[in-house]
């Protein structure tokens, strides 16, 4: 009995939570967005460039994407965040004398998203059947425009389930920016759970952290399973006969 | 007198080969102004490959195209294919876009017109293929033939001076082959420049003004549906009619 009344006290101690949600709601939140968001969307940017450069013709931009590819992929999400956010701090404080590393912190999420969204990408537009490629050239759209308006929003369609859950894993990545050292304001929903918890030598404030974070994962997590099933699926459709070619083929 | 701004289509001694393969050798084909030519054969004989090498997707390594009496090699391949409509096999609608807007799509991007003037020109060669109630559909939702249709209603829109059916029946159920038969028939008949990659015999034999046999990446015999059905010169020919026919 006591022995459960210690777990219960570290790990759920309301009040403790209580303390620490508004100020998680209100500055963590807000942050934690900001960063998983704009890397989100900068990554889906440079992503897609990088995967047009993967299936160029040129060997030149496919090798460039291979390299960086490779590379950002490769490295473990920690050490980029360091490098880049501590690496270029002075750098961007002597040019902009900002010292905010949020920016940084953002820019390194991006560099990594953009290696793993590039390959989403890459697959997807490869896997739109050759033909579509050819009828849109053959109507006399150039191999460019052919891209843009017919393979590429096809092959994107493909992999938002995918896209979905490289969002999720930004969501809990953008908790490893409290290692470039955030002032109290840049605090994401990690860093207020763990300075609370270090404050009070109570856990219960990191499990708030944790039930957050699950609030903005778990809603995303089930829309992949959806997007996943009705693309395996499709939408419920009814084919109807073709009435001009039944009155030919069948009729009288 | 024609409903088509058609034109006439020339090919002379076009090769082409994919590494050591050599996938055509020496092809010549005529199409006048008007007319259809059907192009026969067994599989892989390059038959499909023709097609795509004279509106220019798979460049060819030797031989002319004359658009109108006048060679196309030196344009733009771009500019070329937009003067020749081409149907495939496989339809190739494209999946994301309803019905009307496959068939505007290349009038609003390439004819540059407004979005209502292109939207009523579709209208307008949907009707003409019978499917204009069809047009906020998405291509999913249509039958093989239906589609079919509308792959050349969105050929057609561009107002092609030659048509190109690439096997354009051969992924259809029976049942279908029929209604996109009808409508090829009817282009045929109204004046449009055909080439027709087929496997349909009765349609070569009825519809078109000339056929033409390939095997093996060469011209066999090339003549009138009568002269090529009736009385083949080639045993080649005689053996692919007997397993055709």
């Amino acid at each position: 009995m006591e022995v459960l009344q210690q777990l219960l006290k570290t790990f759920f101690d309301w009040q403790a939570m209580g303390e620490v949600i508004p100020e998680m709601l209100t500055v963590g939140l807000p942050n934690t967005l900001i960063v998983a968001v704009s890397s989100g969307f900068l990554g889906c940017i440079f992503g897609l460039v990088l995967a047009v450069m993967g299936i160029s013709r040129n060997p030149v931009p496919r090798w460039i994407a291979r390299v960086y590819t490779d590379i950002f992929r490769g490295l473990p999400a920690i050490l980029t965040i360091l490098l880049i956010g501590l690496g270029f701090g002075p750098v961007i404080r002597i040019l902009t004398g900002s010292t905010n590393p949020l920016p940084l912190g953002i820019a390194a999420l991006t560099l990594m998203a953009s290696a793993y969204i590039g390959e989403i990408f890459r697959s997807g537009i490869q896997s739109v059947d050759k033909g579509q490629l050819e009828a849109s050239r053959a109507l006399g759209f150039s191999y460019t425009s052919s891209m843009i308006l017919v393979v590429i929003p096809q092959g994107i369609r493909r992999v938002l389930p995918a896209l979905v859950n490289q969002l999720i894993g930004l969501i809990k990545d953008s908790s490893l920016i409290f290692l470039l050292g955030l002032l109290a304001s840049q605090r994401e929903i990690f860093q207020i759970g763990q300075d609370q918890a270090a404050n009070t030598g109570n856990l219960s404030p990191l499990v708030a952290a944790g039930l957050l974070y699950l609030i903005l994962t778990i809603p995303l997590t089930h829309l992949v399973n959806f997007m996943d099933k009705r693309m395996r699926e499709g939408k419920a459709q009814k084919i109807e006969p073709d009435e001009a070619a039944a009155l030919v083929g069948k009729g009288a | 007198m024609s409903e088509f701004k058609s034109g006439s289509l020339e090919a002379t001694n076009i090769h082409l080969a994919f590494g050591s393969n050599k996938v055509l050798r020496g092809i010549d084909l005529h199409v006048p102004k008007g007319t259809t030519a059907s192009v026969i054969g067994p599989s892989g004989s390059g038959k499909s490959t023709l097609l795509r090498v004279m509106n220019r997707l798979i460049e060819p390594d030797q031989g002319d195209i004359l658009l109108d009496e006048r060679s196309v090699l030196q344009d733009n391949p771009d500019e070329l294919r937009r003067r020749i409509g081409m149907v495939f096999q496989q339809f190739n609608l494209f999946p994301h876009k309803t019905v009307v807007d496959n068939v505007s799509l290349a009038l609003r991007k390439i004819r540059k017109m407004s979005k209502d003037q292109a939207q009523a020109k579709a209208m307008e060669q949907l009707e003409l293929v019978g499917l204009s109630h069809k047009a906020d559909s998405r291509p999913g939702n249509l039958s093989g033939g239906q589609q079919q249709r509308v792959a050349i209603a969105r050929a057609l829109a561009m107002e092609p001076e030659v048509m190109f059916f690439d096997e354009a029946t051969s992924a259809l159920d029976p049942e279908l082959v029929k209604g996109v038969l009808a409508l090829m028939t009817d282009l045929s008949k109204g004046g449009m420049t055909m080439v027709v990659v087929t496997h349909e015999m009765g349609f070569s034999r009825n519809v078109s003004d000339t056929v033409t046999f390939m095997d093996g990446g060469v011209v066999v015999e090339t003549g009138s549906p009568d002269e090529l059905f009736t009385e083949p010169k080639t045993d080649r020919l005689r053996g692919f009619l007997s397993d055709v026919l």
